[in-house]
C-alpha cells in the first residue's frame, strides 16, 4: 500500500515529530497543578513583601547573626535574594519535585501513558519530552518568582544597589548579574531533586509517591547534614552546596563551592535520569 | 568544628572535586578504603632515654613506619604544641607515613608520659633532646642515611613544636628541612609587644618591635603558663615520686618548699616559673625574663638555619602574628637559604577549616618531598587567603563554603625578591586628649585569647570605652583596597607623665557606620621618653597588627589608638595623653599583594566545563543517531503476506515476574476487513494480549506481528494502530475537542490525516465536547476515547470492552460504526466478556480462558456447531410438527422446558421450516437453539 512506509509506519508519522514540546507543554499548562505553583510563585513574594512591612515597626535589631535577612528590606534586589534564601531549602524543591515527579506518573495515573506510547511516541523520545516540559516549567517557576521578587520587591523597597550582609554594595548592572548567576546554579542544583523525583516518577504510578519520596529523601539528607559526626560525608549528599550561590554575593567571587555544587549535580541528575530511563526502557507498562 | 578524619585525602576545591567524579556513586566504600590504606602503616612505642644529670629525663615516643617491604624513606619528627602530647599530632603522623616517611613523635619533656620538666624549647633540654631522638633515627636500617650517624630528616611542628623545629635546626645541622607553623621568633616581642619604631620594612608584615620595653600580653601568658603549671594526675603521687599508693609519704616527710614549686610551677622548671612569676606579677620585661625568652626565640641564632624552611602562620593569631613569621622569613632568607611562607585563615584564635587543613597538610608533605626525595612539586611561593570584608575568617556572613588561597610567586622583600608595594591612604583628624582609667579599667575588649577575635561573637562590634581612644578616618574609599601585611602610619604623642601604654587599631567601617576590627588584632604600644608638651609632640612610627583584610569601596579606614586593651597588663596610673597625626597629611602605608588566586583558573574551568558538556552532548546525539538507523534496518524486515494479516500471533506467552502467566502459547490471525471478537472471562487474558500487541508489554516468548511488522514497545508500525484498552486515558483538566486535538498533536502527523470531523461524528457529543472531560459520564468519555482511537482512521482498531457503560441506543449505533469500518477494508479487534456484544457484532471469534485459546473461527462456525433449533408452535400443532419433523432423515424432535427442540444433525435449517410450513404448521418461533453462551460455556467448561 502506498500509504505506508518502508518501516510499517503510516505515511506522515515520524519518531522525531512525535509529542514535540510545544505539545507537552499545552498539556501541562492547562493542568491545575501548573496554575496553583504559578499562582505560588506570583503569591510568595506579595506575602512576604507585607509580611516584612508588617514587622517593620517593631524592634527588628534583636538578631545579632548576619543573614540575608537583616538586609531583605535594602531594595528590591536584596529582597530578592532573601526570597531565594528563604525558597531555597523547601519551597523550590517542592516545585521541582513536583514537575518531575508528577511527568510520568499522572499519565500513567490518567491511563494516558499507554496511547501515548502506542502513538507510538518511542519510550526514550516520551521521557525526554518529558524531562524537558519539566526543566522548563520548573526553571519557569523559579523565573517567574525571581521576576516578581524584583518588580514587587522594587516597588515596595525601591530599586537599590544590593548591599550584602558584610556591608559591601553591588551597584544594579552587578547585581543583576550576579543574580543570573545565582538563578543559573540554583536551577542546576534542583536538578538534583528534580531527577530524583524524575527517577521515581518512572517506576510508580503514584504521582504523590514520586513527588513525595524524593522531597523526603531530600529532607533527610538536609537532617543528617546536621550531624556533625558524618563530618566531610555530608560533602557528598545530594543536597549540599544547595546555599552555594550565596558566594556570589562575595567581592570578588568565591567560585570554589559553586563550581563543585555545579558538577555534583550534574552528576547526580545524570545518575538519577539514567536510572530513570533504564527503569522506563525495560518497564511492562501495566497502567 | 567538622574534624577531618586524618587521613592524605585532599578536600580542597572543585579541581580535587572533579577528579573524584566518576567515583562518586562508590564514594561510600572509599571512605572506607582509605583508613584501610592507612592501617598498613605500623607503629612502634618506645621510652627513649635523653639528657644527663640532673637533667636526664625519659621521652615517651611512638615511631610511624610506613607499609612493609618498603625501601629505606627519610624520616620525619613531629613536635607537639604546648599542652600536647605525641598523640596530638598522630593523625599528621599517619598521613606522612601514608606518603611514606618514617614519622617519629614525642611528647616533649613535661608533657605527656615524658618524665622532666619543662624547659621552654631551651637549647641546652628540648633541642639537645631533638638531637637524641635524631641520634636513634641515625640507627634504624629503614631510614635513609646522609652520612655515619646522620639520617635524611625534616622537622615540623606547631607553636611550641614549630620554635624547637626553627631551633633544632640552628643548633642540628643534620636537619634537612623543617616546616614550623604558627610561632615565634621571639618570645621577648610576642609577649611583650611594642610596635614601636623604624618602618616600613620590604617584606608585608616586617613589623617593628621597640627594645628592652613592651605591653606584657597577660592574658595569653596567664594562658600559656596555665597550661604547664596544672599538676597532672596525683598531686599526691607527684610529691611522693613513687607510683605506689601503699608507700605514700607520711605528712611529716613532705617538704613544704615542694609543695609550694608543685602548686604554683607544675611542670615548668625552676627557671621558667620563677621568670614568669615575675613578669606576671611586674609586668615588666627585665633582664632575667628576657633572657630565659631569648633563650627559648629563634631569634638569635636564625643566622645558623641551613635547612630549606617553610613557615605557616595563621591570620587569626592574637599570640603569635603574622610578624614574628616575618621576622623568621627574613633572618633565614639572609643566609641564602630556601623559605617559603604560607598565610591560612586560622590561627591560635581560631581552627583552620578542614579544607585548609587538608591543603596544609599537603603542603608540608611536598615541601618534604622535594627537599628530602628531591621530588618536584614544591614551589617556594606565597600564599595567603583571599582578602575579605569579613571580621573573622569563616564564621560571619557565609553560610557555607570555603576560602580561597592567593598565590604569589614569592614572598615580597626576600632574597631578590621585589619588594612588597604599599600605597598611601591619607588620614584625617584632629588632636586629641586620651585618658588611661585608674587601675586600667574599664577597658577595651578585642579578643579573647584561643576564642577568636570577639568582633565574631558580639556581631562585628569590639567594645571600646569613650573617651579612652583617638580616631582618625579615611575618606571613602574610591576602589577597595586589600590590605595583606602590616600598614605603618606616624604619630604624634604627647603625655604630662612622659611615658605611655598605648593601642593602635586599623577599623573597617561600613557606609551605614559599622566598624570591624580585622582579626580583633591590636598593636600595644609601649611609649616612653615622650614629650610633655602637647604642643611640641614627640613623633612615634607604628606598625599596625598585619591582617589579610579587604576595605571594600565606600568603607571608610578607622585608625584608633586608645589606651586600654583587656588582653594586656595595663598601668595603674590615671594619666591623659594627647594623640595626634604626625603630619596633617599623614598617610597610612598600606602594604599590598598581587597573586593569582586560586579561582583565577575559575573562569577557565567553567568554559571547560561547558565544552565537556557539549561534547557529551554531541557524543549522545552521535550515538542515539547511530542506534536509530541501526534499529531502522531492524524494523524494516517485513513478513510478505503482512497487508492481508494485519495481527498474527505466533506461539506468543507472557509471564511475569512473580511467576504468573497470563498468556501461555497464544497463536491466531486477523485477516483484512474482519471484525474479530476476543471472547473471554475476566482473567482470561485478553487485555493482556492487546497490551502486548500495542507494544506496552514485552512477551515472554513468541512473536507478534502487525501488517508483518514485529510489534515492539515504539515500533513504527503502531502508527497504522488506533486503540482503546482499560480506561480512557483522557486528561481530566482538558475539553474532549482538546484532548482529541492534543492526541493528534502528540503523533506529530499531519493535520488533516486526523478526519476529525469522523471522528468527532463518532462521538456525538454534540456541545458536550467542549466541557471538561472530568465533568463526563462514563459513557461520554467512553465515546470520546474511541474517537480518540479512530483518529486518523487507522487500519487495525483495537477496542477493548468498547460498549461497557453505552446505552442500548449507542451500542447499537457503535456496532453500526465497527461494522462499516471494517467494509472499508480495515480490520478492527474487539474484545468482550458479554457474549451477545460479539455475537452482534463481530464476524470472527476466537475465545479465550486461562490464557489459552480455546476456539476460533467465524462466528457462525462457533455459533451454528450444534445445529438445534428451538422451534414455536401452537401447543396443538405441537405433536404434529415432531412428526414432521422426525420425517425427516436423522432428525429428532422432542419437549423440552424450553419448548420444542429439534436436533437437525445436518438438515439445513430453511428445508426444516419449509416441511412445516408445508405441512400447514403455523412458525412463531424458528431460533438455533444452541447460541454463543452455550457454546462458550461449554468450551470454557471443557478446558
Amino acid at each position: 500500500m502506498n500509504h505506508v512506509q518502508v518501516n510499517g509506519a503510516v505515511a506522515g508519522y515520524r519518531p522525531s515529530r512525535t509529542l514535540r514540546l510545544t505539545v507537552e507543554l499545552r498539556r501541562q499548562f492547562a493542568r491545575r497543578r501548573t496554575f496553583g505553583v504559578v499562582a505560588l510563585m506570583v503569591a510568595l513574594p506579595l506575602l512576604l513583601i507585607a509580611a516584612l512591612k508588617l514587622g517593620a515597626s517593631e524592634d527588628a535589631g534583636e538578631n545579632n547573626r548576619i543573614n540575608l535577612v537583616d538586609v531583605a528590606t535594602a531594595s528590591g534586589l536584596n529582597f530578592t535574594l532573601f526570597v531565594l534564601f528563604a525558597t531555597t531549602g523547601f519551597f523550590l524543591v517542592v516545585v521541582y519535585a513536583l514537575f518531575f515527579g508528577d511527568t510520568v506518573a499522572s499519565e500513567a495515573q490518567w491511563g494516558a501513558l499507554r496511547y501515548t506510547l502506542a502513538t507510538p511516541v518511542p519510550r526514550m523520545r516520551l521521557l525526554r519530552q518529558k524531562w524537558l516540559a519539566a526543566l522548563v516549567l520548573s526553571v519557569g517557576a523559579l523565573l517567574t518568582l525571581t521576576a516578581v521578587s524584583v518588580l514587587a520587591g522594587s516597588v515596595a523597597f525601591g530599586f537599590g544597589a544590593i548591599e550584602t550582609p558584610v556591608g559591601v554594595t553591588l551597584a544594579q548592572g552587578e547585581g543583576f548579574l550576579r543574580l543570573a548567576g545565582m538563578l543559573g546554579y540554583l536551577a542546576v542544583h534542583l536538578l538534583v531533586v528534580g531527577t530524583l523525583a524524575f527517577w521515581f516518577s518512572t517506576i510508580t504510578d503514584a504521582p504523590l509517591a514520586a513527588v513525595g519520596g524524593a522531597v523526603f529523601t531530600m529532607f533527610v539528607f538536609a537532617i543528617l547534614e546536621q550531624v556533625e559526626q558524618l563530618g566531610s560525608l555530608r560533602d557528598w549528599f545530594p543536597t549540599a552546596g544547595e546555599f552555594a550561590w550565596t558566594d556570589l554575593l562575595q567581592t570578588p567571587v568565591a567560585d570554589g563551592d559553586l563550581f563543585r555544587g555545579v558538577i555534583q549535580s550534574l552528576v547526580y541528575a545524570a545518575v538519577f535520569t539514567a536510572l530513570g530511563f533504564r527503569a522506563f526502557a525495560r518497564r511492562d507498562v501495566t497502567s | 568544628m567538622r574534624r577531618s578524619r586524618g587521613l592524605v585525602r585532599p578536600r580542597s576545591g572543585a579541581r580535587r572535586a572533579l577528579a573524584v567524579l566518576l567515583p562518586l556513586l562508590v564514594a561510600a566504600p572509599l571512605l572506607v578504603a582509605a583508613p584501610a590504606a592507612a592501617a598498613d602503616v605500623r607503629t612502634e612505642d618506645a621510652r627513649i632515654p635523653a639528657g644527663s644529670g640532673a637533667d636526664a629525663v625519659e621521652l615517651d615516643t611512638t615511631l610511624f613506619l610506613p607499609a612493609d617491604g618498603e625501601p629505606p624513606a627519610p624520616a620525619v619528627v613531629l613536635a607537639h604544641g604546648f599542652g600536647g602530647s605525641k598523640d596530638s599530632v598522630a593523625d599528621e603522623a599517619r598521613a606522612l607515613a601514608g606518603r611514606g616517611y618514617v614519622v617519629l613523635t614525642f611528647s616533649a619533656r613535661g608533657f605527656g608520659r615524658s618524665t622532666g620538666s619543662i624547659g621552654l624549647d631551651d637549647p641546652r633540654y628540648e633541642v639537645a633532646d631533638l638531637s637524641a631522638l635524631i641520634d636513634v633515627l641515625a640507627e634504624r636500617d629503614d631510614v635513609v642515611q646522609d652520612g655515619d650517624g646522620d639520617p635524611r630528616v625534616g622537622v615540623a611542628g606547631a607553636s611550641y613544636g614549630g620554635a624547637l623545629a626553627l631551633l633544632g635546626a640552628a643548633y642540628d645541622q643534620r636537619i634537612d628541612a623543617i616546616a614550623p607553623q604558627i610561632t615565634w621568633n621571639s618570645l621577648t616581642s610576642a609577649l611583650f609587644p611594642s610596635q614601636v619604631g623604624e618602618t616600613p620594612g620590604a617584606t608585608p608584615a616586617d613589623t617593628a618591635q621597640a627594645a628592652g620595653a613592651g605591653v606584657y600580653k597577660r592574658l595569653w601568658s596567664g594562658l600559656f603558663f596555665g597550661l604547664g603549671a596544672a599538676p597532672s594526675g596525683d598531686l599526691l603521687d607527684l610529691l611522693g615520686g613513687a607510683a605506689g599508693r601503699d608507700d605514700r609519704p607520711a605528712p611529716a616527710d613532705v617538704d613544704v618548699e615542694d609543695v609550694t614549686s608543685a602548686l604554683t610551677c607544675g611542670r615548668f622548671s625552676a627557671e621558667v616559673c620563677a621568670a614568669y612569676e615575675a613578669a606576671a606579677s611586674g609586668a615588666e620585661l627585665t633582664p632575667e625574663i628576657a633572657a630565659v625568652l631569648d633563650r627559648a626565640s629563634p631569634a638569635g641564632v636564625l643566622d645558623r638555619i641551613t635547612a630549606p624552611t617553610l613557615l605557616i602562620q595563621g591570620t587569626q593569631d592574637s599570640l603569635f602574628g603574622l610578624g614574628q613569621a616575618d621576622a623568621n622569613a627574613r633572618g633565614i632568607a639572609a643566609n641564602g637559604t630556601d623559605v617559603a611562607v604560607v598565610w591560612y585563615a586560622g590561627g591560635h584564635d581560631a581552627p583552620a577549616s578542614d579544607q585548609d587543613t587538608a591543603a596544609l597538610r599537603n603542603r608540608v608533605g611536598d615541601w618534604f618531598d622535594a627537599h628530602l626525595r628531591g621530588r618536584d612539586g614544591a614551589t617556594s611561593s606565597f600564599e595567603f587567603p583571599a582578602p575579605t570584608g569579613l571580621g573573622t575568617a569563616g564564621t560571619v556572613g557565609r553560610v557555607q563554603g570555603g576560602t580561597r588561597t592567593v598565590t604569589a610567586e614569592r614572598y615580597p622583600g626576600l632574597d631578590g625578591a621585589d619588594p612588597v608595594r604599599r600605597t598611601g591612604i591619607e588620614l584625617s583628624g584632629t588632636v586629641q586628649p586620651v585618658v588611661n582609667p585608674a587601675g586600667g579599667t574599664p577597658a577595651a575588649l578585642t579578643t579573647v585569647p584561643g576564642l577568636g577575635a570577639l568582633t565574631a561573637a558580639l556581631g562585628g562590634s569590639t567594645l571600646e570605652i569613650p573617651g579612652q581612644s583617638a580616631s582618625f578616618e579615611s575618606a571613602p574609599l574610591q576602589d577597595a583596597v586589600e590590605v595583606v601585611g602590616a600598614a605603618t602610619v606616624e604619630l604624634a604623642v604627647s603625655s604630662a607623665g612622659g611615658s605611655a601604654t598605648l593601642f593602635a587599631k586599623l577599623y573597617d567601617v561600613g557606609p551605614d557606620g559599622t566598624a570591624t576590627l580585622p582579626a580583633g588584632l591590636v598593636a600595644p604600644l609601649a611609649l616612653t621618653g615622650l614629650s610633655a608638651d602637647p604642643a611640641a609632640p614627640t613623633r612615634v612610627g607604628v606598625t599596625l597588627p598585619a591582617i589579610v583584610h579587604r576595605f571594600e569601596a565606600g568603607h571608610t579606614m578607622r585608625l584608633v589608638v586608645s589606651t586600654t586593651d583587656q588582653g594586656f597588663a595595663l598601668p595603674v596610673e590615671p594619666a591623659v595623653h594627647s594623640i595626634a597625626l604626625a603630619d596633617p597629611t599623614t598617610v597610612l602605608d598600606v602594604p599590598q599583594v598581587e597573586g593569582r588566586t586560586e579561582a583565577a583558573g575559575g573562569a577557565t574551568r567553567w568554559w571547560l566545563l561547558l565544552a565537556g558538556l557539549v561534547a557529551l552532548a554531541l557524543l549522545g546525539w552521535g550515538a542515539a543517531l547511530l542506534i536509530g538507523r541501526r534499529r531502522d534496518r531492524q524494523l524494516s524486515a517485513v513478513q510478505p503476506d503482512g497487508e492481508d494479516v494485519p495481527l498474527r500471533f505466533e506461539g506468543v506467552t507472557k509471564a511475569y515476574k512473580d511467576g504468573f502467566v497470563a498468556v501461555r502459547d497464544l497463536s491466531f490471525e486477523v485477516r483484512r476487513g474482519q471484525v474479530l471478537g476476543l471472547l473471554g472471562p475476566n482473567g482470561a487474558g485478553k487485555t493482556t494480549s492487546l497490551r502486548m500487541l500495542m507494544g506496552l508489554i514485552r512477551p515472554t516468548e513468541g512473536r507478534i506481528s502487525v501488517f508483518g511488522h514485529a510489534a515492539r514497545p515504539g515500533a513504527p508500525v503502531l502508527s497504522r494502530l488506533g486503540s482503546f484498552v482499560e480506561g480512557t486515558g483522557l486528561l481530566p483538566h482538558l475539553s474532549g475537542r482538546e484532548n482529541l486535538r492534543l492526541y493528534w498533536a502528540a503523533t506529530g502527523r499531519p493535520a488533516e490525516d486526523a478526519h476529525m470531523e469522523e471522528a468527532i461524528e463518532v462521538a456525538g457529543l454534540g456541545a458536550a465536547l467542549d466541557r471538561p472531560v472530568r465533568r463526563y459520564s462514563q459513557g461520554m468519555r467512553q465515546r470520546v476515547a474511541i474517537a480518540q482511537a479512530m483518529l486518523g482512521l487507522p487500519d487495525l482498531l483495537v477496542l477493548d470492552e468498547p460498549t461497557n457503560g453505552l446505552d442500548p441506543p449507542q451500542i447499537h449505533a457503535m456496532r453500526e460504526v465497527l461494522r462499516s469500518y471494517a467494509a472499508t477494508g480495515r480490520t478492527v479487534i474487539v474484545s468482550s466478556h458479554l457474549l451477545s456484544e460479539i455475537e452482534q457484532t463481530c464476524s470472527h471469534v476466537v475465545v479465550m480462558a486461562k490464557g489459552q485459546k480455546i476456539a476460533q473461527g467465524t462466528v457462525e462456525e462457533i455459533v451454528g456447531a450444534g445445529g438445534a433449533v428451538l422451534l414455536g408452535v401452537a401447543e396443538a400443532d405441537t405433536d404434529r410438527a415432531i412428526a414432521v419433523l422426525e420425517g425427516l432423515p436423522g432428525v429428532t424432535a422432542g419437549r423440552t422446558d424450553d419448548g420444542l427442540v429439534a436436533e437437525l444433525e445436518g438438515v439445513p435449517r430453511a428445508e426444516a421450516l419449509r416441511a412445516l410450513v408445508d405441512a400447514g404448521i403455523a412458525v412463531d418461533q424458528f431460533t438455533p437453539r444452541r447460541r454463543l453462551e452455550d457454546a462458550f460455556l461449554a468450551l470454557v467448561g471443557e478446558s
